[in-house]
Parts: C-alpha cells; sequence; structure tokens
C-alpha cells in the first residue's frame, strides 16, 4: 500500500478561542486521501467545508487532531514550514478565479516558477505555454484576466495550479461562478486533466450534478464527515473519451 | 543561481504599474520633497561658500600674534590678605618673538597653505587738507598675495609695492582724492625716526593701485606697504606684529589655532574667534537647513508610507493568492519593500532633474548689479547622489510598516475579502 496523499484523524477547528464567541466549527474530521484520487467535497453552508479545505491546503492550523501530508504530521509546523510544503505540494483554484489582474494569463501561469526560482527560464516558459495549450488557451497567452470571460480565466487559474505538477489540487467551488455551459467545460477539463496528470483532485461544490461525476463524494454535515462513498462516474458520457479510463 | 529578487521584483513593479495614477503622483510627491531639498542645501551650500569667500578673502584663517602684557600682582606674604586692583596695560606694538625663524616652520605644517608676516598699526593719511585715520599694514607682497589675494582685487594700477611705494583701499582713495601715482603722506605717532615713542613719523608714499577688499570698512582704511617701511613707521624695526596663516581647510582653523597656542607661547586666534556672529549666523543656517531638509524627508516617507498602506488594503486578495501558491512571508515583505525603494529611487531622480532646473532658473533669473549672477550655486554629483540615496532610503523605510502588515495578513482570510 502506498503512502496516504493525506491522512486527516480527529481533526478539530475552534475560532476566537477564549472570547465570547467562541465557536468549534469542525468536530473531529477524519479523512483519507490517495494519490490520484478526484473526490467532491459538499455539504450545506456553514458546515465547514471551506475551513477543512483551508486546513488541508496547510492555509489554516488546525485547533486538535492530527494532519499528515504525503506521510509527515504537519500539524504545528510554523508558517515558514507550511508555506513551502503548500509550494511544493498544492494546487489551488478558487471560485472568483483569483489570477493576478496585472499579469498576462501567460505570466500568472508562470508566477509558480519565478516565486521559486526568481526567473523564468524558457524550459518554464515553454512548460506554461504547453500547459496553457492544455486548457485550450494558447491563443489568449498574452491577453489579460480582464480580457478573458470567467470561465476562460478559470481554465488559465487551471493551468497555474497545475503547471509545477503538484500532487494534490485543491478546488474551491471552482465552478461557483461560472454559467452552466462553462461550468461543464471547466468541470470536464479537470477530469481531463486529473487523467492525463494523474493528479489528485479535492473539489468543494454546491453543484450535486459535478459531485455525481466525482469518483468519491465526502459529504460534510455540521462539522462532521457524514457520507464518504465512491461513486461510478454517472456523467461519464458529458466527459471527454479520455477520462473513461483515468481511475487510477 | 537564483535570480536577484527576481520574483519580488516583477511582482512589486507590476503592482506599481497597475495603480499608475497613485504610484504618478507619489512619485512626483517624492520628486517635489527631493528638489526642495536638493535646491535648498546647493543654495545654502553656495551662499555660505560666498559668505565664506567674501569674508575670508581679506582675512587670514589664522592669526599669531605675541601673547597681550599683563600685570602680574604682587602674591600678598603668607598669611596676609591684600587688597588690590590692578590697572591693566597698555598694549604697545610689540613683535612675534623669532618670527623670521618661525614663518618656514609654519609653512611645513600640514594643513597650511601660505604664511606671511605682517606689521599692523595705526596712523593718518594726509593729503593737502584731508586727513583720514588709517589701517596700515605692512607685508611683503608675494606673501601676502597668497593671504588675501591681493592681484585679484585690484581695481586700478598694478600690483607693484618697491620701497617708498603703497597700495590703498578704494575709498581712502577716493576720501583723499589720489589715483594711481599720486602721493600720499602717512604719518604714524610712535616710530623708529624720532628715537621716542612720543614723536611724530612721517613718509611719503607713492600709491601703484587700488584696491576693492570687498568691505568698505576696510577699502575706507587701509594702505598697504612694504613690510620694512611699516616697520619703521610703527617703531618696531625687523619686527613682525603677527603671522597671518592661510589653511587648506578653513574649517580645521579652531584645531589648527589650538595646537599652535599649545606649542608656543603666541596668541593665536582663529578666523572664528575674531567672526563670532559670522560663525553662528552660519551654524543658524545650517541647522535651519537641516531642520527643513528633515521635515521635507518625514513628509515623504508618511506620503509613501500612506500609499504604501492603500495599496496593500486593495492587494489583500492578490497577497492572499501568492501566499496561498507558496510565496513566503518574508518575499511579501520584500514585494513591499520593494516598492517603497523604487518610488524613492525614480522620485529622486525625477527630484535631481527638478533641481538642476530651479538652479539653472536661478542663475539666469537672479542678477546682481553688473548681471552677473549673485553668486555661483551649483549641485555637487556627490550632494545629489547622497540626496537620492537618502531619498530611497527614506523609500523603503516608509514601506516597513505596510510591508509587514502584508505579510502578516492571514493568506486563509484575504483570499475570502
Amino acid at each position: 500500500m502506498t503512502v496516504p496523499l493525506l491522512e486527516l484523524a480527529g481533526v478539530r477547528k475552534r475560532y476566537n478561542i477564549g472570547r465570547p464567541n467562541e465557536a468549534e466549527v469542525l468536530h473531529g474530521v477524519s479523512l483519507t486521501l490517495q494519490p490520484g484520487e478526484f473526490a467532491a467535497l459538499i455539504g450545506p453552508s456553514g458546515s465547514g467545508k471551506s475551513t477543512l479545505l483551508n486546513i488541508i491546503g496547510l492555509l489554516e492550523p488546525l485547533t486538535a487532531g492530527s494532519y499528515r501530508l504525503q506521510g509527515d504530521e504537519v500539524a504545528g509546523l510554523d508558517d515558514a514550514a507550511l508555506t513551502l510544503r503548500r509550494r511544493s505540494t498544492l494546487g489551488f483554484v478558487f471560485q472568483f478565479h483569483h489570477l493576478l489582474p496585472a499579469f498576462s494569463a501567460l505570466e500568472n501561469v508562470t508566477l509558480p516558477a519565478l516565486m521559486r526560482e526568481g526567473t523564468v527560464s524558457p524550459a518554464r516558459r515553454a512548460q506554461a505555454l504547453a500547459m496553457l495549450q492544455a486548457v485550450g488557451l494558447e491563443q489568449a497567452a498574452a491577453k489579460r484576466p480582464g480580457e478573458l470571460s470567467g470561465g476562460m480565466q478559470q481554465r488559465v487559474a487551471i493551468a497555474r495550479a497545475l503547471v509545477m505538477q503538484p500532487p494534490l489540487v485543491l478546488a474551491d467551488e471552482p465552478t461557483g461562478n461560472l454559467d452552466r455551459a462553462s461550468s461543464d467545460e471547466v468541470f470536464k477539463l479537470m477530469r481531463h486533466m486529473h487523467a492525463t496528470l494523474n493528479t489528485a483532485f479535492l473539489i468543494v461544490t454546491h453543484d450535486p450534478r459535478l459531485a455525481d461525476r466525482c469518483d468519491r463524494v465526502i459529504e460534510l454535515v455540521d462539522g462532521l464527515v457524514q457520507r464518504d462513498a465512491p461513486q461510478v462516474a454517472q456523467g461519464a458520457e458529458n466527459l471527454p473519451p479520455t477520462t473513461a479510463t483515468a481511475t487510477p | 543561481m537564483v535570480a536577484w529578487l527576481g520574483f519580488e521584483r516583477r511582482v512589486a513593479l507590476r503592482f506599481l504599474r497597475e495603480g499608475r495614477m497613485q504610484s504618478l503622483l507619489i512619485i512626483v510627491g517624492v520628486a517635489a520633497g527631493v528638489a526642495v531639498v536638493a535646491y535648498i542645501s546647493a543654495l545654502i551650500a553656495g551662499l555660505q561658500a560666498n559668505t565664506l569667500e567674501k569674508t575670508l578673502g581679506a582675512q587670514p584663517h589664522v592669526t599669531l600674534s605675541p601673547l597681550d602684557d599683563v600685570v602680574a600682582a604682587a602674591a600678598p606674604a603668607t598669611g596676609s590678605t591684600a587688597l588690590q586692583q590692578v590697572q591693566p596695560r597698555a598694549q604697545r606694538p610689540r613683535s612675534v618673538a623669532n618670527w623670521a625663524a618661525l614663518v618656514p616652520v609654519l609653512e611645513a605644517l600640514p594643513g597650511v597653505a601660505a604664511v606671511s608676516p605682517m606689521v599692523a598699526g595705526a596712523g593718518l593719511a594726509q593729503r593737502g587738507e584731508a586727513s583720514k585715520s588709517i589701517a596700515l599694514v605692512g607685508v611683503e607682497l608675494e606673501r601676502y598675495d597668497r593671504i588675501v589675494n591681493l592681484r585679484r582685487k585690484l581695481v586700478a594700477g598694478s600690483a607693484r609695492l618697491g620701497p617708498g611705494e603703497a597700495i590703498l583701499g578704494r575709498d581712502l582713495a577716493a576720501d583723499l582724492g589720489v589715483r594711481v601715482g599720486d602721493r600720499v603722506s602717512l604719518v604714524t605717532t610712535s616710530g623708529s625716526g624720532g628715537g621716542s615713542s612720543t614723536g611724530n613719523t612721517t613718509d611719503a608714499v607713492r600709491v601703484t593701485a587700488l584696491v576693492d577688499l570687498g568691505v568698505r570698512e576696510l577699502n575706507r582704511r587701509t594702505v598697504i606697504v612694504p613690510l620694512r617701511a611699516a616697520q619703521s613707521l610703527v617703531g618696531l624695526p625687523g619686527g613682525a606684529t603677527n603671522l597671518d596663516l592661510v589653511l587648506d581647510d578653513v574649517w580645521a582653523a579652531p584645531a589648527i589655532a589650538a595646537s599652535l597656542a599649545q606649542r608656543w607661547p603666541y596668541k593665536v586666534e582663529s578666523w572664528q574667534d575674531t567672526n563670532a556672529p559670522l560663525v553662528s549666523a552660519l551654524n543658524a543656517q545650517s541647522v535651519s537647513t537641516g531642520l527643513i531638509r528633515a521635515v521635507v524627508m518625514v513628509v515623504v516617507v508618511l506620503g509613501i508610507a500612506s500609499v504604501l498602506v492603500v495599496t496593500v488594503v486593495q492587494k489583500q486578495r492578490e497577497i492572499g493568492i501568492l501566499r496561498a501558491m507558496g510565496a513566503t512571508r518574508g518575499q511579501v515583505l520584500r514585494i513591499f519593500l520593494l516598492q517603497g525603494a523604487i518610488v524613492g529611487a525614480l522620485g529622486s531622480a525625477l527630484g535631481v532633474l527638478l533641481a538642476v532646473a530651479l538652479i539653472v532658473a536661478f542663475t539666469s533669473f537672479v542678477k546682481g548689479s553688473d548681471g552677473l549672477p549673485l553668486f555661483a550655486i551649483t549641485l555637487a554629483p556627490g550632494l545629489a547622489l547622497r540626496i537620492a540615496a537618502v531619498a530611497t532610503l527614506c523609500g523603503v523605510l516608509a514601506a516597513v510598516a505596510p510591508a509587514r502588515r502584508a505579510a502578516a495578513l492571514d493568506p486563509a482570510q484575504a483570499i475570502r475579502i
């Protein structure tokens, strides 16, 4: 058995500790994700989905419990260590695209390399261009995010999340801000990238249509995992042919 | 090899370019501040140099003269008290002991540019019915020229000081109605001619040149004669009442004067001692320029800081994304410090250009009665560079608080905004 990609055990998150408005959002979440999984995280508003995603994304510390990322305990690491971990392990796709408006699409995709290496080598540039091509946007490489539609921006964000080939991409309502057609397109793209790169995806979504098309659905209710079940992707007919054989 | 701050530099520049209006305004603000500082610095430096040149042009930097005569009161016998009052002595003209041997020794001292012996005395200049009180100055022309630059101050005649010749201050010549080539009688009350200290000594001299010493009082009283003539007029054969020194660095005068006074039993005065009001005026001027500069720099720092604080708030989401993507706190900190530095540097470059323009305007519009610029002001490259460096540093300092704020942002919260 390979080392799980991530392993949460009894994770609790409490806000405003010691103040009158102290509240526990996660009451002991345990969860394991294997490399190359394609999972949806669903649940009603206020169930703690975003908090859990932030904890998994090393953006917030957990209050109690254990979090092993690729076999290493990361609960209690300081900000600098978490940042480096985040850099090497995780890619993010957010609801509101969150590209840097001052940089072109290609520059947004080369940012992770620039951040690590201080410069964008021709090889990195080529890699970023190939990634833009993979999301179907090589024509828009020089355009600023403001000149792109919402769906296109989200595709650039996916390219940016994947360009350094992290083992895990965390997507927070990636289609929440898109119309139905763009939303399908973005989802198909994620499945396609998952199939070609074998990157694990954890997708927070409200949309049952999308959740149904993931390989596994984790449902969070009131800060606890209520349902965690593998499923046969029902929307297979909507997906590109490559994904039919994608499940590892 | 990681390119130096490649990531921080790119993001900082993009952020500045994105907020073009903000960046432009603050750069112009910094430029205005730097221009004021550079212009004031150059103006005051020019003004002070001009004042110093005018003042020191007609006087030595250090003067060495015999110690004053003092009356030592008799010590009372032990065990008794004496009530006594001591009448100070009248200071008769006396020579600097051994001055001829001292001149080469002083000339060899480090920092001393020139030494000139002088016999100074008081007297009258007479021509016809006019009689004017004068300050008699006996010098060796060659040496004295190096002290006060006499040749440059000539307004008529030629610089020549042979036996029986004299150079007069311009206003004195006008008062006496003499021109170059005319004769004047010089009279002193004490001299070697009469043999006693009560007789008058008279010498008739021919005027070879007129000088403008830059100060009216000096122009009205100065008569320059050969050393030997002055010695006999004042009654100090072979003597010199004082030695004048010119230094390489005028500000070293007090230190050199103090060390000379310690070495030899002479009265040694620096130009600062004899021009105390001027020195305190110059100091007051320097202090107030310093204050103005400090205040302007503080305003510049506050301006940059306030703009960057706003930028940090505006860019919260982007900072959050960068942090989520793996930018360290240090990288975020440096992005904003760099913005401060860039604004400071661009602002100073522009400001120095502006200051140069102001100086050109000043020198071409503000002119003296003779149509020449009042005084030379230039922005020394070293000064400009120093001001620019300080302004850039101020930019970095101004960015410290906003940058720390940006670095401390919680990425999870920043993204949600």
